[in-house]
């Protein structure tokens, strides 16, 4: 292995510094310092402070565990220790440089968030030299205290790290959700001694559960599968009570993971990259739109929207063959590059001057109605959470049905190997033209949704970005896997919608997290069991 | 009638002229093989007569009926499966799923079956690895599993590409004891290889291709005897 050629010592510096300069990026550009406006346990701890905190965490960790996976011998306590502790001190050195060079130099010349409120927040208020001061023996015992985690037994270790996790999530679940500022010191400490306590015993009695499961009778198992699949359903059903705000947010991931779930097909199942996958969900929303909008009169059809509905997939569907056609020689690159020229092309024709007389030009088409189903008109986003949800179930259950079938292998095979499956007898147009129109259909159903959401469309709701988040999406979720998607979904697009001071660095945070992913975890969140085989083969050095 | 004929073609890759006028002919029963340097347009041809190239000019008949325009998966409807060069399993699916995709294009569940029993009798080594993914077999046992996927397309005429290619000595006298066998079972074959000296002791007929044109067609133990083969093939001053 790599680290073997470095000493202990040199890793722990790296580890450090490495630490140091990701702290010194974070205060840089601003994000600790709009992150301490929220509190996480009021008046103790910003999220500010949290963020670094948990850089301190990492880089301490990460020492001590290469220390002993990489020694020849078990590190002593001392030693273990002193790593920790070294690595604490290295980040907290990097940015007391910082606040020094701050008083010596006028740092807001370039970086404008190299303010006072930074220093503040860095040096706990302390003035420079205190401040500095205090900031390096916090990192030394920050350092201490991770590494003599390693000395609890660790029975008891994961039950404290698990509650310990669960103050800042709850923290930023709670006041996003509710309008709550920051759990009370109280309260984050009961937080803690319960989410402690509820692993201890689960550790404990997992065993005992486990086996009085398997002594059930056959009913009794048969019901315990089913408690199993019915209480993420009802969860799942109940949570638009949370209120109007979670449930936009909730309607919004839904409406990727229609999305992924499609471009998962195109991409994750036939393994043709799509890059302008934004054009159908985009065709699905103006044929929702131009259909039912008492604006536009050309069309001479005021639709409701479930009249509208089949139309808007059967337009995205017949542009995805139609995209499909040309593209049908081409792979990879050269796929990825006409496509994103196609979801161009479309919203700019949509912009155009030509089109505007038909679908508004910039003005877009407002005026769309709202679903109704019987006396209920879905306004509200809570009952469109319903909506949303169905047209998960629907696209979910042909996923799964598809994957499976003699269609599913045959786009397995085509992206295995698209002249072999040629050779086996897999017709390559109609297969690939298949994966382009399912694929399409998916957008185009949760374009036309959107469109009744919103009750307006712009050609700028159409951006290129719109395709990259679902790619983005698919990729940290896990290529190929269903849950995967829905786990993409909640991770890029519901948690930046949590984290509101966050949004100005939406995009840092998905290039960090695409980076992360594709170092530590290319496989994805929740990978498609055959996919994750073979990374880890590969791993192994086994094959060619 | 032969069962594949293969009349003057000429294809292009790009503006690259491989086959320049190529007539073969295959009948029913035969072993029937391609041999020839580098480059000599032999993967060429067998691409040709799969359908994954086409020919500018030229027929290729299947039983006296034209395949030549024909797209690919139509042509294995009809009984033509490749080995293809450099082995391309799937590496990823294990060894049961890359024999059931060689039968993608055929719906008899027992035929397909009796088939996998087949290539497992041929081939007991696949067997023990059945559900070992195909990525990680070594290359002899990958190149098995690429005549065995093409086999469960239960073709008339099987085409194989280079099948020695890679492979230790010991190996190639297996894998070619098993080309006869698949023979006598009653598959033709047509045998692109550039080890001739393997391919012209299982064949019937031999083609010498050179650039593109064939120089030389003759039964395989005249061709093994033919100065010219001897010295630019098979090694010998």
């Amino acid at each position: 292995m790599r680290a073997q050629s470095r000493t202990p010592w040199s890793n722990t510096v790296r580890t450090g510094l490495l630490g140091g300069v990701a702290a010194l990026l974070l205060s840089l550009v601003g994000l600790i310092e709009a992150s301490a406006q929220r509190a996480i346990i009021t008046g103790v701890l910003s999220m500010g402070h949290t963020l670094l905190l948990l850089i301190y965490v990492w880089a301490a960790q990460q020492a001590v565990r290469r220390l002993a996976a990489d020694g020849e011998r078990q590190p002593s306590r001392l030693e273990t220790l002193t790593h920790g502790a070294l690595a604490g001190l290295l980040i907290s050195a990097v940015l007391a440089a910082l606040v020094l060079l701050g008083q010596v130099i006028n740092l807001r010349a370039v970086f404008i968030n190299a303010s006072p409120a930074l220093f503040d927040l860095l040096t706990l208020k302390l003035g420079t030299w205190l401040g500095g001061g205090v900031l390096l023996v916090v990192g030394v015992v920050l350092g201490l205290l991770v590494a003599s985690l390693s000395f609890i037994p660790s029975q008891f270790r994961k039950p404290l790290v698990l509650g310990l996790a669960a103050i800042p999530v709850v923290s930023v679940l709670a006041s996003a959700l509710f309008a709550i500022r920051g759990l009370s010191l109280l309260g984050a400490l009961i937080l803690l001694v319960l989410v402690a306590a509820a692993s201890y015993l689960w550790d404990l009695k997992k065993g005992a559960v486990r086996e009085r499961m398997n002594n059930l009778t056959p009913t009794g198992q048969r019901t315990t599968r089913w408690l199993r699949w019915l209480l993420p359903a009802v969860i799942v059903l109940l949570l638009p009570l949370l209120g109007k705000y979670p449930s936009e947010v909730l309607d919004n991931v839904g409406l990727y993971i229609l999305m992924g779930l499609g471009l998962n097909i195109v991409v994750g199942f036939a393994g043709l990259l799509d890059l302008g996958y934004v054009a159908f969900f985009a065709l699905g929303a103006y044929t929702m739109g131009v259909l039912t909008s008492p604006e536009i009169q050309w069309a001479g059809a005021r639709l409701t929207f479930w009249e509208a509905l089949p139309f808007s997939v059967l337009v995205a569907t017949i542009s995805g063959i139609l995209l499909g056609i040309p593209v049908l020689g081409m792979r990879g690159d050269y796929l990825a590059i006409v496509t994103l020229g196609f979801g161009e092309i479309i919203r700019l024709v949509a912009l155009s001057d030509w089109l505007k007389p038909y679908i508004g030009g910039s003005n877009g088409i407002t005026r769309i109605p709202k679903a109704v189903v019987g006396p209920i008109e879905l306004a509200t986003p809570q009952t469109l959470y319903y909506l949303i949800i169905l047209g998960c179930l629907v696209v979910a259950f042909v996923t799964i049905r598809v994957k499976d079938s003699r269609l599913g292998r045959a786009w397995m095979a085509v992206r295995e190997d698209e002249d072999v499956a040629q050779a086996m007898g897999i017709d390559l147009v109609r297969t690939k033209l298949l994966a382009f129109a399912t694929g399409a259909a998916f957008s185009g159903l949760s374009g036309a949704i959107f469109a009744s959401k919103l009750t307006s469309i712009y050609p700028h709701s159409f951006h290129l970005l719109v395709s990259i988040n679902v790619l983005c999406l698919i990729i940290v979720g896990g290529m190929g896997s269903i849950p995967g998607v829905i786990v993409g979904s909640l991770a890029l697009v519901g948690l930046p919608e949590l984290l509101r001071e966050f949004s100005e660095y939406r995009l840092m945070m998905y290039g960090a997290a695409l980076v992360f992913m594709m170092l530590n975890r290319p496989e994805g969140l929740m990978p498609e069991a055959r996919r994750k085989l073979e990374l880890h083969e590969a791993e192994g050095g086994a094959g060619e | 009638m032969a069962l594949l004929e293969v009349n003057t073609i000429h294809t292009y890759y790009g503006a690259i002229h491989a086959l320049k006028g190529i007539s073969i002919q295959v009948e029913q029963g035969e072993i029937v093989t391609l041999i020839g340097a580098n480059g000599a347009g032999k993967s060429t041809t067998l691409n040709t007569i799969c359908g994954i190239l086409h020919p500018h000019q030229g027929s290729i008949l299947l039983d006296g009926e034209p395949i030549h325009g024909l797209r690919p998966h139509e042509i294995v409807a009809r009984g033509v499966a490749q080995a293809p060069e450099g082995r391309r399993v799937f590496g990823r699916l294990n060894v049961i799923e890359n024999l059931e995709m060689g039968a993608f294009a055929r719906k008899d569940k027992a035929g397909i079956r009796r088939d996998m029993e087949r290539v497992f009798t041929l081939f007991p080594r696949l067997k023990e690895r059945a559900k070992q993914v195909a990525g990680t077999l070594s290359g002899g046992e990958q190149q098995m599993l690429a005549i065995g996927r093409a086999l469960m397309a239960s073709p008339r005429l099987l085409l194989l590409d280079e099948p020695s290619m890679g492979l230790a000595p010991i190996l190639v006298e297996a894998i070619f004891d098993t080309i006869r066998e698949i023979n006598a079972q009653g598959t033709t074959i047509l045998l692109v290889e550039q080890n001739a000296l393997m391919a012209l002791s299982v064949a019937n007929r031999g083609y010498v291709l050179e650039t593109g044109n064939i120089v030389l067609h003759d039964s395989a133990s005249a061709l093994q005897k033919n100065e010219m083969v001897r010295k630019a093939y098979l090694g010998e001053e």
